[in-house]
């Protein structure tokens, strides 16, 4: 079938916000579909609230909504530009929800517009839980029984039915308390009635338990012919139990025979046919360890996480064919562009096997908890290719970038047997450190998978790593050990520790020896055809398929690894964009890269795609066969910056900015020498590496004062002290890791935080704009609202900052990015923090001011001077827009974090908002973040006593709002005796009614809540925070966000007007 | 144990050993399948050839003898690159390493699999040996290894005696010409009453019994070297009993018909080929085993049109025979290995069959 000429005009929507759940593989999927479309000639039409996206560029899309996701906003630009269709099956489950609701309330019927790529009925057929089994039912595929009772007798009744071990889940209960496992009756009588009483509409779901089931996932592709295949199958390491998001994942299936394969095959396309899905679609399955019985745990009716993992394991583009055949072709038609001979409709054959591992915030979050759920809380992942699975799980370890080269973890091996054992038990994300460390000391292994129930076959892989490790400690190291372990991808520096010499050593014996990595290719099909393609990954045991080509000009782009909290998908804004500049100007570009979720792995970005670890060795084993004229380390973030030193060692030259200059903006005592030349100011401060030292400076600076380790990002281990018991604490927290480099102290100027990005030449700047922190300073500015341009600062002070902007630039001999933190403090400017590379704002800048910063940045590098670029030098007129970017957290996803907001980042996205006037951007911006105020019209007020003072105005104007204010006792008497009236509520220990039920009952829609002090101690606010929080309450713990909000409440706007970045 | 694989070209891979200590000279084949070595190496199809899987991890899931797809394996060699030295499955009762030690079946692992599938590809499918010796001459076995060709696979394959698996449903005449089981479980499951024959049992006979309809299976080898078969297929062709083919068994009868086959660069071998029903368009991925391609343009149209054709190369696929009762496909309904989508052609033969009655 043909392509539909009827379509020519297609609205795409995207996912919104990076969120735990929801992460940069839309931003992938949707700029792949948006390239898919265009290419067939459609005008595309697109619409995200993220501004860190790809798919918002206006090179992606012929018109760039980056706009709140709301109905509202997408009805109205459907009036404006009048789209034929809307293709909402690439934005995760957020754009899907939204096209339901146009469908729903009939919008689309009525402005004829078509959805493409699925139909309400498919969705409502694969969300809805009830249809979902029905459908299920109908079609014969199983789906875990369950039943929602309200008394034991039924729930008792139920189980019989069904068997035991079942799962009980109470309803309403605050994170599943009160469920449980219960594995006769005698459990299900103590669980089942204790989660009655606990839930609070008396209703608890028992659920036949698949606990410990293998979990086993496929992708598939359907056309609207009814031509069904699937793209790759994957198998969860994890049993069923851990959210698939949060599973070291293994593509294809490693333990099924070919007869469990084609079954659950079968039954997937079973599926997608009756759902009628035209598109992609994802299948998890669990299947019984023991015999052939499985259910269908969920369908995705849509491109997923899993479909960007499968498209990078496979080489199949998930996304592009899901956008083509929503157009109406079929797969057959559609011609398969890594091999150019194959069809869509051929199903990828892998000839390696390909590992993902996720990226966990708990080294943000010390707090929080480490199980591992059915609540999915990694913010990334890393995936790795290799010719065995042993190979692959190591490179995957070490792309994690958590200093992990190994399966050795030193806090188990610190651990006396028994205690390691009933580690064991817990299902955390370290749990196959500690599977590693139990076969270390020779525990059964029978034993291991009882307790874990991870399949026998893997347990057998982790124990031949362990063996292989006490042979390198134990035997000769000869030239076949050697090779075994590099096999293995033993990495240099751990083959090092193991034997006693330096990784240099070793290196020099494996070249010596002819060990060296060889690279081959991803082509879908196993070699069966030809595939010009350049997708490689490394491995050991093989001849080298890449072709030295001695092309002159070739350029090495080094990526920025998994999504983190701090360093998240700009930095892959950064390094595509940067791509596409270098390769404009006639250079071969060669990215490296590790993250499956990216735009910059996709296998048509760069010229070459190197799937593989960011750690020097395994970058030095591509630059030894590709011989780059030279890398950029700049756009990757703080993942791509630490190989400078390693790239230099290497001999390969770094592009822009001298690793030296980027050194001497770390380095404190060079740094401040810097300043004084430029005589700029900054807060006072000084460098220790001790307690004592640390403490000597506190004072004689003067407390509140920041304190944090040197090279870091996204202010890891920033906080701020306000007294000698505080540095002592933070101190001993610091120094848990060992810290190469001095902790900083400095004093802690409470003043307004403006932020700039700038490119330099070498000679000249250009700064784009000047942003605005809504937060004072203390707020780690990406966990900052910031506003484009600035709205409280005063001509004099912009001056200021262009003028120290371009000294220091120069002072550093920047070339190409520069990002400066500044802070107004008394009317004066004083710099916190520079650094010379791409920063979080660049997106979000280069959209609003629609200058491509990294574009003329990466021309900058090659020698362009910003005049030749045809920019005048200097801080750029401001736009006729107001841009007002809002951070996002996921907060919810994460027991036990605490989200006080401080030095030390924690949001895991953001979202713009852009108008003609500050309010308006101001309140896209909380819409977009989620934000839906008012609803219930009360709040609650607790804030430490030196916020009292400023409280009392602002709760006044949420007053006049409408609000009702219920405040802890001493904020209601203060309140009060200031004129504002508040009713005191008991607190979390004291009896109820007391604040939690308030807050469990979901009468209040904000809390604001000022922790007590910087280190967050206050028990009491933390249980009311996470309260809060997991019951989808509003919680602000800055004044001046509070403030922000309030105003933008203040001057809602009846309605709000699309704004299309193209056009900017 | 070192062991070597030397193809015809004068390349020589250096591995591990594996299963018997045997020198073997085969021809060498790639299968792409990623589960299922067990069914492929007991279809009769791989008779007088050697095995390369691409996938690079064998052994995973271990032996599941009800997996097998007839009473032994039949390549002459196996090649991998890795073999699992936990089998893990719960129906698994034995390794892989100790199936092919027990079958006397060399093989050879460690070797790089990519790389000799790309050879294979570029060349062209080629002889080869596997040898433990050490001090070997190449200029002494190149030319012994050039000369090998595989022949009278059928004869090797095939049952003496005729079988019957009972049924209440139409009786169906098994030629196995080297038939994987599960295309007689997958009549016999759908009710059919199926009586296996030997492969050099004379038409007169089979059309004496009375069938409902004549399967001919799949089996290895050039097509053309059955001549024997062939006189009786044309027997066959000339009677109105429905017949279904599958792979060999669909080379044989569009040369029984006057079509021709040749020898493809490197065939199919794998469980993920897309193959078209021309009449409803309909795109289905099927497993394949094949080296040989019936020739479709020089079928007559009127005896034959093409029913099938592979979405990748737009080889022949399946044929439908004008104005009788047949049809035949090249690639393997009866799965096992490989995806089940194309089984329903076991039902349009029932249906046949039933509308004949």
């Amino acid at each position: 079938m043909p392509k539909n000429q009827n379509i020519k005009k297609v609205l795409v929507i995207g996912s919104g916000p990076i969120v735990i759940g929801q992460a940069a593989e839309f931003d992938y999927a949707g700029t792949q579909a948006c390239r898919s479309l265009k290419e067939e000639g459609i005008e595309v039409v697109l619409v995200n609230s993220n501004p860190a996206t790809i798919m918002t560029d206006k090179d992606i899309a012929d018109h760039v909504y980056i706009e709140p996701l709301t109905t509202a906003m997408l009805e109205q630009i459907i009036i404006k530009e009048k789209p034929d269709s809307v293709l909402p099956t690439l934005g995760g489950q957020a754009a899907l929800n939204l096209a339901m609701e146009l469908e729903e309330n009939g919008f689309l019927r009525e402005q004829g517009v078509k959805l493409i790529g699925t139909t309400s009925q498919t969705i409502k057929k694969a969300e809805d839980r009830q249809e979902f089994k029905n459908t299920m039912e109908k079609i014969g595929e199983p789906c875990a029984p369950s039943m929602v009772v309200n008394n034991v007798r039924d729930g008792i009744a139920f189980t019989n039915t069904i068997g035991y071990p079942v799962v009980l889940r109470p309803a309403y209960t605050l994170g599943g308390s009160g469920g449980g496992i219960a594995h006769n009756e005698k459990e299900l009588m103590d669980i089942l009635s204790n989660g009655l009483r606990l839930s609070r509409v008396g209703q608890v779901l028992v659920e036949r338990c698949i606990a410990g089931w293998k979990e086993i996932e496929y992708e598939v592709m359907r056309d609207a012919a009814g031509n069904c295949i699937t793209v790759c199958n994957m198998e969860n390491i994890d049993p069923v139990g851990v959210h698939t998001g949060d599973s070291i994942v293994v593509a294809p299936s490693q333990t099924l025979g070919d007869k469990e394969y084609q079954m659950l095959r079968s039954a997937a396309l079973n599926i997608i046919d009756e759902l009628q899905i035209t598109g992609g679609c994802n299948v998890q399955f669990a299947l019984h360890p023991e015999s052939f019985e499985y259910c269908v745990i969920e369908v995705n009716p849509r491109v997923s996480r899993s479909s960007a993992l499968a498209s990078k394991a496979t080489g199949y583009p998930i996304a592009k064919v899901a956008a083509k055949i929503a157009l109406g072709y079929t797969l057959d038609e559609i011609p398969n562009a890594i091999t150019g001979k194959t069809y869509a409709s051929f199903e990828p054959a892998l000839d390696y096997c390909v590992v993902k591992i996720p990226k966990w915030p708990f080294d943000k979050f010390i707090s929080a908890k480490r199980t591992l759920t059915t609540q999915m809380k990694a913010t990334g992942e890393v995936m790795s290719i290799c010719t065995n699975f042993e190979g692959a799980l190591m490179k995957a370890i070490r792309s994690l970038e958590q200093n992990l080269y190994s399966l050795e973890y030193p806090e188990f091996a610190a651990m006396d047997d028994e205690e390691l054992q009933k580690k064991l038990y817990r299902i955390d994300d370290r749990r196959i450190f500690c599977i590693a460390e139990a076969l270390r000391r020779h525990f059964d292994m029978k034993m291991i998978h009882d307790i874990t129930k991870i399949d026998m076959w893997f347990l057998d892989k982790i124990a031949i790593l362990v063996e292989t490790e006490t042979a390198l400690k134990t035997r000769p190291l000869t030239r076949e050990l050697l090779y075994e372990a590099k096999r293995l991808e033993y990495p240099d520096r751990v083959i090092a520790s193991l034997t006693g010499r330096t990784a240099r050593e070793i290196r020099d014996m494996r070249k010596e020896w002819g060990i060296v990595a060889s690279y081959k290719m991803v082509d879908t099909c196993a070699a069966e055809f030809a595939a010009s393609t350049p997708y490689y990954y490394s491995c050991y045991d093989g001849i080298s398929e890449v072709e030295p080509d001695h092309h002159p000009k070739k350029i090495m782009v080094l990526g920025s690894g998994p999504i983190r909290i701090g360093q998240g998908i700009e930095f892959d804004f950064c390094s595509v964009h940067s791509v596409w500049a270098f390769r404009e100007m006639g250079y071969e570009t060669i990215i490296v890269n590790n993250n499956p979720e990216t735009v910059s792995t996709d296998f048509d970005i760069a010229d070459k795609l190197y799937f593989e670890p960011l750690t020097p060795e395994d970058v030095e084993s591509i630059v030894d066969i590709e011989q780059p004229e030279g890398a950029v380390v700049q756009f990757g973030g703080q993942t791509a910056i630490k190989l400078t030193e390693a790239l230099m060692k290497m001999g390969v030259p770094i592009l822009g900015t001298s690793a030296e200059d980027v050194d001497a903006a770390e380095d404190r005592e060079r740094f401040d020498e810097i300043l004084e030349q430029c005589c700029i100011p900054r807060p006072q401060g000084d460098t220790v590496f001790t307690c004592d030292q640390a403490l000597e400076v506190a004072n004689r600076l003067g407390y509140p004062v920041l304190i944090r380790p040197s090279y870091v990002l996204g202010g890891a281990g920033m906080r701020i002290a306000i007294s000698d018991d505080d540095i002592i604490a933070f101190m001993e927290i610091i120094n848990r890791t060992v810290q190469e480099h001095p902790i900083l102290i400095d004093k802690y100027l409470m003043g307004r935080e403006v932020e700039v990005d700038a490119v330099c030449d070498g000679e000249n700047i250009l700064i784009p704009g000047i942003m605005e922190h809504v937060e004072r300073a203390g707020v780690h500015s990406g966990d900052s609202i910031s506003v484009y341009p600035p709205q409280n600062l005063t001509s004099r002070i912009k001056n200021v900052i262009a003028r120290y902007t371009e000294s220091l630039a120069r002072a550093l001999h920047v070339r190409g990015l520069i990002n400066i933190q500044f802070v107004v403090y008394n009317d004066e400017v004083y710099v916190i923090e520079v650094n010379p590379r791409s920063s979080r704002t660049i997106p979000y800048i280069s959209k609003v001011t629609g200058i491509p910063i990294v574009n003329l940045a990466a021309k900058a590098i090659m020698g362009s001077t910003i005049r030749e670029l045809g920019y005048e030098p200097g801080l750029q007129p401001e736009s006729d827009y107001v841009a007002v970017k809002v951070p996002v957290f996921s907060f919810e996803k994460l027991r036990g974090a605490d989200i006080g907001l401080g030095p030390e980042m924690k949001s895991t996205g953001e979202v713009l908002g852009i108008a003609h006037t500050f309010h308006e951007a101001l309140f896209k911006g909380f819409q977009g973040a989620g934000i839906n105020l008012p609803q219930t019209k009360q709040m609650v007020i607790t804030v430490k006593d030196a916020d009292k003072p400023e409280i009392v105005g602002l709760a006044e104007r949420f007053k006049k709002l409408g609000y009702t204010i219920f405040a802890t006792n001493s904020t209601a008497r203060y309140l009060v005796d200031h004129g504002v009236f508040a009713i005191p509520i008991n607190k979390v220990e004291q009896p109820s009614p007391n604040l939690l039920d308030l807050i469990l009952d979901h009468h209040i829609d904000l809390v604001i809540d000022t922790p007590s002090n910087g280190n967050l101690k206050s028990r009491d606010g933390f249980i009311i925070r996470r309260h809060a929080i997991e019951t989808g309450i509003t919680v602000l713990t800055s004044l001046d966000t509070a403030e922000a909000l309030v105003t933008s409440l203040e001057n809602q706007e009846e309605k709000l007007t699309a704004v299309d970045i193209a056009e900017i | 144990m070192k062991a070597f694989l030397i193809l015809e070209d004068g390349t020589v891979f250096e591995g591990t050993g594996i299963g018997a200590d045997k020198e073997i000279i085969s021809e060498i084949v790639f299968n792409t399948s990623m589960t299922g070595y067990l069914e492929i190496l007991t279809d009769p199809s791989y008779a007088g050839q050697a095995v390369v899987m691409t996938y690079p991890l064998i052994g995973n899931y271990g032996i599941c003898y009800e997996d097998m797809e007839s009473e032994r394996p039949w390549p002459d060699g196996y090649i991998v690159r890795e073999l699992s030295r936990m089998p893990s499955n719960f129906r698994c009762e034995n390794s892989i390493q100790n199936f092919l030690s027990d079958h006397d079946i060399p093989g050879i692992c460690g070797i790089d699999t990519r790389a000799l599938t790309k050879i294979l590809r570029e060349k062209g499918t080629m002889n080869g040996m596997i040898t433990r010796n050490e001090n070997i001459q190449l200029e002494e076995v190149l030319p012994r290894i050039k000369a090998y060709s595989p022949t009278g696979v059928v004869r090797k394959v095939t049952r003496d005696e005729k079988k019957v698996l009972p049924g209440a449903g139409p009786k169906v005449a098994l030629m196995d010409f080297g038939a994987k089981d599960n295309i007689a479980r997958s009549l016999n499951a759908r009710g059919c009453e199926v009586t296996i024959y030997p492969a050099y049992t004379t038409a007169d006979e089979i059309i004496a019994a009375k069938p409902d309809g004549i399967m001919l299976s799949n089996g290895p080898g050039d097509p053309k070297e059955c001549t024997e078969i062939i006189g009786e297929l044309k027997k066959l062709y000339s009677t109105d009993i429905p017949i279904f083919a599958i792979c060999l068994g669909h080379q044989l009868m569009a040369l029984a018909t006057g079509a021709d086959t040749y020898k493809m660069k490197y065939g199919h071998r794998g469980g993920n080929h897309p193959v078209k029903d021309l009449e409803t368009g309909r795109v289905y991925i099927s497993s394949q085993n094949h080296g040989y391609v019936v020739d479709a343009q020089k079928m007559d149209p009127s005896v034959a049109v093409p029913a099938f054709v592979n979405v990748n190369d737009g080889t022949n696929e399946g044929l439908r025979y004008v104005g009788k009762k047949i049809f035949t496909v090249q690639f393997h309904p009866e799965a096992c290995p490989g995806p089940r989508d194309s089984a329903y052609l076991f039902d349009r033969f029932i249906n046949m069959m039933e509308v004949e009655k």
